[in-house]
This record gives structure tokens, sequence and C-alpha cells, in this order.
């Protein structure tokens, strides 16, 4: 790629410039029109949608109301727990769903706490394994993809197989738990389940670190008489940092929005009926209740998501662009 | 400058023998190998357990469901007429045309797009290269409940409920910034300097693209678009809301399976659905195994 010619350089000062910023227009523009379509379009329809009533019949006086702005009253539904209507703003009745609200940040953040947590520890465990020379390293790198490969709906399905009260789970620990009913149970049979099927991606993230650091690095280390925990918090942790952070990154972003697993696993609810529910799934139970509360819950959602990531790249430097940028380059290798 | 070198090589050299005498008492030392074989044992396991009973099961008697025999036992093939049975409910066969359609449409299209913006992202030189590759990550970050619900709105409007379009657009915007990324990233790593040779041949940029470029980026595409196609296999959360009984995929259908025994629910059955939707996912991805993860890891974007 350095040899991209003098000659080439030097017409580039020129119209080449020009000439790939119009190339570059035509060539970028498909995907653009489909994101705004299908991802811009959307986010900002629901922050518009957010800030409106409901139309339809008001219960209160028997008269249809066409919806109009509503301030934050969709917000306070859930941060609040006030439902508005004719009669004015008030608590709302016992059964609505917005009493879930704080039960199902509370879930979404627990989830991705544990979750997160287990799979970094577990994947840099597996990428440390992995990264050894051992004969069958190419059959355990294979094993791994395959939780990986199966669909979150199969693998929902199946967990809720092995936690049955009369599955294989209980058999094998000789327990009687109600995995996939019980408050706590249930949570942590999301969060198993969680760990078994998406820690081979992290290691496998965590892996292609690993695999930058040279080889030179641990034996200048072991020779100065360095111990493996040694090894592996002063060199091994600083250097895969970036890549981890990346990672982690990514698993977090996902674990917010969480969906799959609870919806099949639990049924959505579990235990009292909402100890699973989370972000995600308070929304799709909205959507049919309301757009415009549910829009302001999504709203909160996403608004969740891009915060967290925020001080992620703030506070903890997972810089995924430079990461990616580096690796390309090469740069660690 | 030059003694200074030579000084390096040499204790470089001795280093380099050192290593070895070190190498050589590790051989020595079979401790950590035990160990490390033991994990990975434990990993091998640990992953494949779950999967190995998925089969098990869906090759049981369903009047053996919770059956506890480690190996396959009461061995039966009906578990997979009940899977296909349209008669109990279980429209298997038309789900899985369906995520075969819309799987292809998705990996298609995702593709054809994706490949264009990430050659100009991997080649070309313009004004908010960044901002635009930062937006196209951005954007597969956005948590699908935040846009079903307006999409719900809109397509019911239009009337698009239940059609296929309304599960293949969505998905193709999930895909296209995995697409991007995990192409641009191969793109860039690929022998440029033979368009430019083909162009002061005399090839047009386009010519060059597809007389050169393209079959040197095959591999690169094909590992793009196996990534592409189980990431859209895998959607439920928009396919769960827009898709009809007519149009659900595999993905929707498992999640509400109906047994042959009435309230029931139909373990075998569902594994036996189970090991049909997974099996060919598992054979793609372990044949191309090493293409997959270098893709996995290039892209950094979940699949």
């Amino acid at each position: 790629m350095a040899v991209t010619l003098p000659l080439a350089k030097s017409r580039k000062k020129g119209g080449l410039n020009e000439a790939h910023g119009r190339w570059a227009f035509y060539l970028i523009v498909p995907t653009g029109i489909l994101l705004a379509v299908v991802i811009g379009y959307p986010v900002i329809s629901a922050v518009i949608m957010s800030f409106q009533k409901d139309a339809g019949l008001d219960k209160a006086t028997g008269l249809f109301v066409a919806g109009g702005f509503a301030g934050l009253a969709n917000y306070a539904h859930w941060f609040l727990q006030q439902c508005t209507t004719a009669a004015g703003t008030s608590a709302c009745p016992p059964g609505n769903i917005g009493a879930v609200f704080w039960e199902a940040i509370g879930n979404t953040l627990f989830f991705t706490v544990c979750t997160v947590a287990l799979e970094t520890v577990i994947g840099v465990w597996m990428a440390i394994i992995m990264n050894r020379n051992f004969r069958g390293r190419a059959l355990v790198r294979a094993a791994i993809l395959v939780p990986w490969a199966i669909p979150t709906a199969v693998t929902a399905k199946l967990w809720y197989f092995i936690f049955d009260y009369n599955g294989i789970l209980n058999h094998v620990l000789g327990t009687h738990i109600i995995w996939t009913s019980g408050a706590w149970s249930s949570r942590f049979a999301i969060i198993i389940a969680d760990t078994w099927k998406t820690t081979p991606f992290m290691a496998l993230l965590i892996l292609a670190g690993l695999q930058l650091i040279p080889e030179e690095v641990y034996e200048a280390a072991s020779m100065d008489g360095a111990s493996t925990i040694q090894r592996f918090f002063r060199i091994t942790l600083p250097l895969v940092k970036p890549a981890l952070m990346v990672a982690v990154l990514f698993r977090v972003l996902d674990a917010l929005r969480m969906y799959d697993l609870p919806a099949i696993l639990t049924g959505g609810g579990g235990g009292t009926g909402n100890s699973t529910t989370t972000l995600s799934i308070l929304v799709v139970q909205q959507i049919r209740q309301g757009f415009n509360s549910a829009s302001a819950l999504s709203t909160i959602t996403f608004l969740l998501v891009f915060l967290v990531a925020f001080l992620f790249v703030r506070f903890l430097g997972a810089n995924v662009v430079q990461t990616q940028a580096a690796q390309q380059r090469g740069e660690l290798k | 400058m030059s003694v200074a070198v030579g000084r390096t090589r040499s204790s470089t050299r001795e280093v380099a023998r050192e290593r070895d005498e070190v190498k050589v008492r590790v051989a020595k030392h079979r401790g950590p190998a035990i160990r490390t074989a033991i994990s990975a044992i434990v990993i091998a396991v640990w992953c494949l357990l779950p999967f190995y009973w998925m089969i098990v099961t869906a090759f049981r008697d369903v009047g053996f469901t919770f059956s506890t025999d480690a190996w396959p036992s009461h061995v039966t093939f009906d578990n997979f007429t009940t899977a296909f049975s349209t008669s109990l409910g279980n429209h298997l066969g038309r789900a899985l045309l369906n995520s075969l359609f819309i799987g292809a449409v998705v990996t298609v299209v995702g593709l054809l797009v994706g490949t264009s913006a990430a050659y100009a992202l991997a080649r070309l030189d313009f004004k908010g290269k960044s901002v635009i590759a930062g937006g196209i990550l951005a954007a597969s970050m956005f948590p699908g409940v935040a846009l079903i619900t307006p999409l719900f709105q809109l397509f019911t409007n239009i009337g698009w409920i239940g059609q296929y379009q309304a599960l293949i657009l969505p998905s193709i915007s999930f895909v296209l910034p995995l697409t991007v990324y995990t192409l641009t990233s191969f793109f860039r790593e690929m022998p440029w300097d033979l368009e430019e040779a083909a162009r002061i041949d005399g090839c047009t940029r386009v010519q060059a693209f597809r007389r050169i470029i393209l079959p040197l980026a095959a591999p690169a595409v094909f590992t793009t678009a196996i990534l592409a196609f189980i990431s859209s296999w895998n959607e439920y959360l928009i396919s769960s809301q827009l898709s009809s009984d007519a149009t659900q995929p595999v993905t929707v259908a498992i999640a509400g399976f109906q047994g042959s025994v009435p309230h029931q629910e139909p373990y075998t059955a569902i594994m036996a659905a189970g090991t049909i939707v997974t099996i060919p996912l598992v054979v793609l991805v372990l044949i191309f195994q090493r293409r997959i993860v270098a893709g996995l890891t290039a892209g950094g974007v979940k699949g």
C-alpha cells in the first residue's frame, strides 16, 4: 500500500481527491438511504411520538380525542407511574404495566452487569487457553463456535428444556428448583443461558487481541522471574485491554437490549410475573396498548444505551474506531 | 550506529539460545500442559453438552422426554414428523422456506449495498469519512426496540404487517453495519497495487474492480455473506411482532411450537425442530471456521 507510487500521489493533489469524493458519495448513498429509512426515521419519529397523546376514545367522557401534544406525560407514565385521563393526572390504577418500569430497569441493569462480568472473566480464561499450543486446539476452537451459531430462540427453548422441573439440570444437581418461574431462579436461568450463548463471542474477540501480543514479551518476563499471576496482570491484561474494552462495550450494549432470551425462556415474566422483564420486553408489551407511551419507553431505552456507550468511551477508553484501525494497520502485530 | 546494531544482534542471539534452554526445561515439566488439556476439555464439554442434549432428545420417544440416559435411548424419528405436522399447527416447513427466502434476500441486498460502501471506506479519500464510518457503527448499536414502535405503526399504516418486506427491510439495516465493517477491514488488507496496475493498463475503475478486485475479494465477500445470513436467520424480535402465520421465520415458529400431547410442552418436537434449524448453521460454521473467526473479529460486530 505504501508503494502507491509517487506518481499517483502527485495526481491525488489535483482532481483525484474530488473524483474520490464523488465516487464515495455514489457508493455510500445506498447504505445511507437504507439506514436512514429503517433506523434514522424510526428513532426520530419515536422521539416525536413520545411527546404526543394517544388518540382514541376517552373513557371518562366517551368522546373521541384526537391526540395532540402531551408534554412529558408519557415519560411521567414510566418514571412516576402517572396516568393521564381527561379527569387529570393521577396515579395509575393497579395492574398498569407502567408500574413495572423500575423493576424492568433493575432487571436490565442486573442482567447486564452479571452476564457481562461472567462473560468477560470466562471469556478471558477461554481465550488464554485457546491461545496456547496444544493438540486438539482446532477442535476446541470449533466447539466454541457452536453456541454462537445456535439461534437465540433455539437456545432459549433448549435451556427451557434443561431447566424444566423434571429436566436434566435438577437431576444432575440433585435439586428441586423451579428454574423458570421462581423470582431469583428464573433470573439466574437467564444469566446462565446467556453466558453459555455469548461467552464464545467474547472469547474470540479477546483471543484476537491476545494473538497480537508478541511471544517475546512473555519470554522476557519469565526470564526475569515473573510468576504466572504477575505475567497475567502486568502483561496480558494491559496489552489486551483495548481489544477487551471493545468486546465488553459491544456486549454491554447488546445485554441492555436483551429480548429473545427472557421473552422465550421465562415467557417474558418468570417468577412473580415481572422478575425477568427487561426494558425491551416492556416496550413490546406496551406497543399494543399505546404507541406513544411505548415510544417514550423505547426512547428511554435508547437514551440509556447511548449514555452507557458514551460513559464507556469517555471514562474507560473503549475506543472502537481507534482499536479497529490499529488492528487493521497491524500495528500491534 | 552500525556498532550498536551489531551488539543488539549478538545479544538477540544469546537471548534466543537462552530461550531454547528455557523451552527444554519447560518441556520436561509436564504440569502446565496437563492443566491446559483439562481446561480445554472443560471448555469443549461446556460448549457442546447442551447441544448434544438437544440432539439426543430430538431422537428420543416423546414418552421418555425426561429420560436422563446420557446416551441416545428410545430412538425414534417421530419428533421430526411432529415438528413438520401442519395438522398440529406447526408450520416448520413453511417457516424454513420463509427464513431461507428472507435470509437470501437480506444477504444479497446487504452485500450489494454494503460492498460498495465498504469499498469507498477502505479505498477512497474523502471528507467526512470517519464521521460516516462512526455513524454506520453507531447504527449497529441501536436497540431493536427503539425502532419497533414506529416501524410497527408505519407498517400498519401502509398495510405491510405480516408481509415479507416488513421483515426483510429492517433485517437488511441490521445486517448492513456488520457487512460494511467486516468488508472494510477485509478490503484494507487486499493487494490494491494490482488495481493500480490494471488501471495503468487501461481499465476503468469499475472494470478494475470487477475483473481484478472482485475475484480476489470473493473469499472475504463469501465470509461476510455467511455472517449476514446467520444474523438474519437468528433475528427474532422484529419478526415476532411483524410477521404473520404465513411469513413467520423459524425462530418465531419454534418459540410457539405445538406438540402431539395436549397441554404438555412438546420438548422432543421442539428439540427436533431446533436440531433441523441449527445443524446447517453448525456445519457451515465448522467448515468455514477460520474465515468466520476472522470475519467476526475483523468486524467486531455481533452476528
